[in-house]
């Protein structure tokens, strides 16, 4: 598996692992049958809609783990707004890449977000402007982003 | 991390330097067409003989008995599809198990497109076909039956004889793919009743690209390559000559060591798996306690994914493998661990490791003393173990 120097960095060293208590949102995506689980944990300013801190715990490969780390890498400092832009690609592409058969590690990191955003806004009784209902099954999200 | 620690013996092992050393004169001077006339030509020929004889021996097969072939891939694809072909007249109806190496289940749904049918058995929670099972499924039409000596992944010993024995009295065919047991564990294809058994010579020091298919005197089987006269006009081809020489002196060298590698592998063996399932919880053992290769330990640690156990252990040097999806290139696990029962996400979390004569006991020891901080990291960052930790 050849995996990038990005991406043993973060399975080796991973970055923000652990439990956030009392989480302004936490969501899990991913299933034991297909080998990944992850769950996010987000903590945000209510006011000003930062994004103050973010945790993972994963149950996967070494993408899965690098991919984990590097998300919550990303979306930390950043507005629910601009966590919303932190997609599968631009996962991958702050790891250097992915080996194709890995893709769906990234498209789990980014529902992932989206599922403890989706919690966060489901708690507050708010609409977040550009969230969809995450899935469950990446792999749907896969056949499409393969062209 | 200077030393390497190889504990993947199952996926291929290293050329023994003596089997180099007897393979080197017929890469240069005797690289004669064993099927000349010239002297040196002839020379070649009588070591090919020797070969045939030396391997016909380890299994009390005749050498006239013995096909080399590319690898026990082949030999595999040869068993299965040369018996079935050559006695399609009798019933296009084979049995095998669900927990067999994929060259043989590939051959198999092979022969299904062709419109063969096949009858996949369960084995049990240890990996054993239940042999009153297989004579539940044995038919008028059964022209083969193929079953392996000991599984890949898990090491489990299957009842070799008491299976031939059944086919016999039934009169079906019996291919045993005995690519992890041979030159591992002793085998005797007489007095385990089998009809046709494959080989591969990478398994046990020999280099990659070499095998042999023993194919008792008498079995209806139709050629694997049509050509020149080589191997009885069964497998045409130029011999792989090399290779040849080089596989029965591996085989020469591991059968007049065999008691003490069994043993001495079992100790370190079980050494292992003593240690790692009392000093990490969680942990059970895959495969038979005792009827398993010596040389084969799979563990199951709960909460955790294989591939990632792989990357930490190769971090300390330590190759090894598993049985998670990621490592089969597949979403799938193993279909081994799902064949003995196990979740996905349990078989997911398998970790093989397999020794050699060559694996010292430091090694082993630097093995165990490491496994437990490699889990217990992975656990702490498992969504699985909060989950569990948190319900208890
Ligand atoms: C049980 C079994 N059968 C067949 C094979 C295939 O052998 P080869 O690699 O020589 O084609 C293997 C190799 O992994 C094996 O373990």
């Amino acid at each position: 598996m050849a995996y990038s120097e990005k991406v043993k960095d973060h399975y080796q060293n991973p970055r923000n692992v652990g439990e956030i208590e009392n989480a302004s949102g936490v969501g899990t995506v991913g299933n034991a049958k297909c080998g990944d689980i992850m769950r996010m944990y987000l903590d945000i300013d209510d006011a000003t809609g930062i994004i103050k801190d973010c945790k993972f715990k994963t149950f996967g490969c070494g993408a899965a783990v690098a991919t984990s780390s590097m998300a919550t890498e990303l979306v930390k400092g950043k507005t629910i707004q601009d966590a919303l832009k932190v997609t599968n690609k631009a996962v991958m592409e702050a790891l250097d890449g992915l080996p194709p058969i890995k893709i769906h590690c990234s498209l789990l990191a980014e529902q992932a977000i989206h599922a403890a955003l989706w919690n966060y806004a489901e708690k507050k009784g708010i609409k977040i402007e550009g969230l969809e209902k995450p899935v469950n099954d990446v792999s749907e999200l896969e056949d499409g982003d393969e062209e | 991390m200077s030393k390497l620690i190889y504990m993947d013996n199952a996926a291929t092992t290293f050329v023994d330097k003596r089997v180099l050393d007897a393979m080197i004169p017929y890469l240069s001077g005797k690289c004669f067409n064993p099927s000349s006339i010239y002297d040196g030509a002839q020379d070649v020929h009588e070591a090919l003989d020797n070969a045939r004889g030396v391997l016909a021996k380890s299994l009390n097969a005749n050498p006239r008995e013995i096909y080399f072939t590319a690898c026990g891939t082949e030999s595999d694809n040869w068993a299965i599809k040369g018996v079935a072909h050559a006695n399609a007249a009798k019933g296009k109806h084979l049995i095998t198990s669900k927990i067999e190496h994929h060259a043989v289940l590939h051959s198999m749904q092979a022969l299904e497109r062709e419109g063969y049918e096949v009858t996949y058995l369960d084995v049990d929670s240890d990996g054993l076909v239940n042999v009153a099972d297989l004579e539940k499924a044995i038919r008028p039409d059964t022209v083969l039956v193929s079953i392996m000596y000991a599984n890949n992944e898990i090491g489990t010993i299957e009842p070799i004889k008491e299976i031939g024995e059944l086919c016999h009295k039934k009169g079906v065919t019996f291919h045993v793919d005995a690519v992890q047991a041979y030159a591992h564990v002793p085998i005797d294809v007489v007095a385990e009743n089998i009809d046709l058994l494959s080989v591969s010579g990478h398994k046990f020091n020999a280099m990659k690209g070499t095998g042999f298919l023993y194919i008792k005197k008498g079995t209806k089987i139709s050629n694997f390559m049509d050509g020149g006269a080589q191997e009885m006009k069964k497998r045409a081809g130029t011999e792989n000559v090399a290779g040849i020489i080089g596989m029965a002196k591996a085989a020469e060298i591991a059968f007049a060591e065999l008691d003490k590698r069994m043993k001495y592998e079992t100790e370190i063996r079980d050494y292992m798996i003593d240690r790692v399932l009392k000093e990490i919880p969680y942990s059970k053992l895959n495969g038979h306690r005792t009827k398993r290769l010596p040389n084969n330990l799979n563990i199951g640690f709960e909460f955790i994914e294989g591939e990632s156990m792989l990357l930490a252990l190769n971090d300390l040097g330590v190759c090894a493998s598993s049985g998670s999806a990621c490592t089969s290139g597949s979403l799938d696990p193993s279909h081994v661990l799902l064949a003995i029962g196990l979740p996905h996400e349990k078989a997911h979390g398998s970790l093989r490791l397999t020794i050699s004569h060559e694996t010292s006991m430091d090694d082993a020891k630097f093995v165990c003393d490491n496994l437990p901080k490699i889990v217990e990291r992975l656990r702490s960052m498992s969504p699985l173990y909060e989950d569990f930790v948190k319900n208890k």
